[in-house]
């Protein structure tokens, strides 16, 4: 109830600013998204106003790392992982909103530039030597990996005008959405060239219970392991004695 | 989807309390009904509902060591555990597991530790499930049993001529301290490779092989499996970070009761075709294994974070 009113609010502020001098003025309705106990994915408002009629995009960037794709091979009757290739640098979320499709909004040059659209996304194979064709294999490998995963994604269409300058988008995140800082970045595009543009982070994290036993598991891996067991333990012990009871 | 889903803080995924209950109760129901501990059913069961293998094994482990817990005190009770057996055993068992967490962590980082899981699983079922289906079939049409088959097992002069003698009281056996050890060691690197506590191994190895008294077996078997899961699970947390103790705790409880009642109903229901049915269950399971590791994959190509 109170993000909607702050929503109204926003949006009956923001044009006043935009009018004043920024082409472009967005923001989310919340920077944090906590992963707790019961989170079954979640979505975020971005909203925004703009100086006049124009399109929107909306590049929402995960934290990077290094992915290796492995490719199975028919071995001996059985499909086994035979080849694989790194790439560095990949980012873990990738999603792009738009209020029309992409190649309509802008060219294909213009795209590449600003690293819009999951075929733009920059990859960098850890080991540059491969042959190009291999490279170019698994780069497809990996986009189709991640859009199917539901961590990349291209919605065209997401980003709804009311009027001329208001905008609006919902950011869905599924389930097994990564962790970390996220970058999402608007722009505003007009016959095709970057008019302005504005930079948003967006935390995602683990919080409760669940997301301390996670840490703990890394950062105390014995404890955790012993603690395990004394649960586990002390669940059996429980039993026995409630049974015998019985 | 689920009604009740909690998030997996290790396996990373949101699954439905009551189904983790539920499949924890079935699982259990049928160890209390034929005493077998169920990790070997357990974990293929969590990698078909979309749980990671080398989460599944380990979180499997960490269930074992409470559900053999409960089990052993049972037996304990009636006086049925042979401890200088049961530590002896332990002690490969210890080496055993660190053989086995060690191996699990090098096939990890090559990318094949989910064909090694699935391909000891299909094994290891189909083997399992062969011969439950014979002997309860068997069984069930009163056939007259092979009676050659114990004297084939028992290799008198061989394990008689091994070194390092012992007295064992409670199982009234004078044999070599090398049995249980190295019975022991071969259920470790099982427990850690395939998060099952290895009872269907050990129990007849026990009869057949130690030629230990009946009664004293199961609760004997249990006591070294508490341990050994014990082991597999701290060595797991360490070197893999995959165990799920959210996971291993809801499987667990549910387990627990499952296995009340399968002790309690098993007594009134017919045990051959009950284990006919178990057999079937495994059979089917292997089956599914193994096309999936036959059948083309719908997708060739996988992706996973590189681990640092």
């Amino acid at each position: 109830m109170i993000r909607c009113c702050a929503l109204i609010l926003a949006l009956l502020i923001l044009p006043a600013a935009a009018r004043a001098e920024q082409p472009l003025l967005a923001d989310l309705t919340s920077h944090l998204i906590a992963i707790t106990t019961g989170f079954t994915g979640t979505s975020v408002v971005l909203f925004g106003a703009t100086d006049g009629p124009g399109d929107i995009i909306i590049v929402v960037r995960g934290p990077e790392r290094d992915v290796v794709v492995r490719q199975k091979r028919h071995l001996a009757g059985i499909w086994i992982n035979a080849h694989t290739v790194e790439f560095t640098g990949v980012p873990s979320y990738y999603a792009v909103f738009s209020n029309r499709a992409l190649d309509r909004i802008a060219p294909a040059g213009m795209q590449a530039l600003h690293q819009i659209g999951i075929k733009n996304i920059r990859l960098d194979p850890r080991d540059p030597n491969r042959p190009a064709d291999e490279i170019a294999t698994f780069r497809t490998a990996l986009l189709d990996e991640e859009r199917r995963a539901g961590v990349w994604s291209e919605r065209p269409d997401s980003v709804s005008f009311l009027g001329d300058r208001l905008f609006r988008a919902t950011i869905a995140f599924p389930s097994n959405v990564p962790t970390g800082t996220y970058l999402v970045e608007v722009l505003l595009l007009r016959e095709g060239n970057v008019i302005s543009g504005q930079t948003t982070p967006l935390v995602v994290s683990e919080i409760g219970l669940n997301a301390d036993l996670g840490e703990f598991a890394l950062g105390n891996p014995w404890l955790y392991g012993i603690l395990a067991v004394a649960g586990a333990s002390l669940l059996g012990w429980l039993a026995s004695l409630a049974f015998r009871e019985a | 989807m689920g009604i009740l889903e909690v998030y997996l803080p290790i396996a990373g995924i949101s699954l439905d309390v009551v189904g983790l209950l539920l499949l924890g109760a079935a699982v259990g129901f049928l160890s209390g009904v034929l005493g077998v501990g169920g990790g070997f059913l357990l974990t293929p069961l969590l990698i078909f509902i979309g749980v990671p293998s080398p989460v599944a094994v380990a979180s499997s482990a960490n269930q074992l060591v409470g559900a053999s817990l409960t089990g052993a005190l049972a037996y304990w009770r009636r006086g049925g555990v042979d401890f200088l057996m049961g530590v002896l055993m332990l002690a490969g068992g210890l080496a055993g597991s660190a053989a086995g967490v060690w191996l699990f962590a090098l096939l990890r980082r090559s990318g094949q530790i989910e064909l090694v899981i699935s391909l000891s699983y299909a094994a290891l079922l189909a083997v399992l499930g062969t011969l439950m289906l014979i002997e309860s079939s068997g069984a069930w049409l009163r056939r007259r049993r092979p009676g050659g088959q114990r004297h084939k097992l028992h290799q008198h002069n061989w394990l008689h001529g091994l070194p390092l003698k012992l007295r064992f009281r409670r199982s009234k056996l004078y044999i070599s301290a090398l049995l249980p050890i190295l019975l022991g060691f071969l259920v470790g690197v099982l427990s850690a490779v395939m998060g099952v506590g290895g009872g269907f191994i050990t129990v007849p190895a026990m009869i057949y092989l130690l030629g230990m008294p009946t009664a004293m077996v199961p609760g004997t078997s249990l006591f070294q499996i508490i341990f050994v899961t014990a082991a597999v699970t701290i060595l797991q947390a360490v070197a893999n970070n995959t165990v799920d103790v959210v996971l291993a705790l809801i499987l667990l409880l549910g387990g627990v009761i499952g296995a009340q009642l399968g002790s309690r109903w098993g007594a009134k229901l017919r045990g051959e075709e009950l284990r006919a049915l178990l057999a079937i269950i495994l059979l089917a399971v292997a089956a599914k294994l193994v096309f999936d590791l036959t059948a083309r994959p719908a997708f060739p190509f996988s992706i996973a974070p590189v681990e640092p």
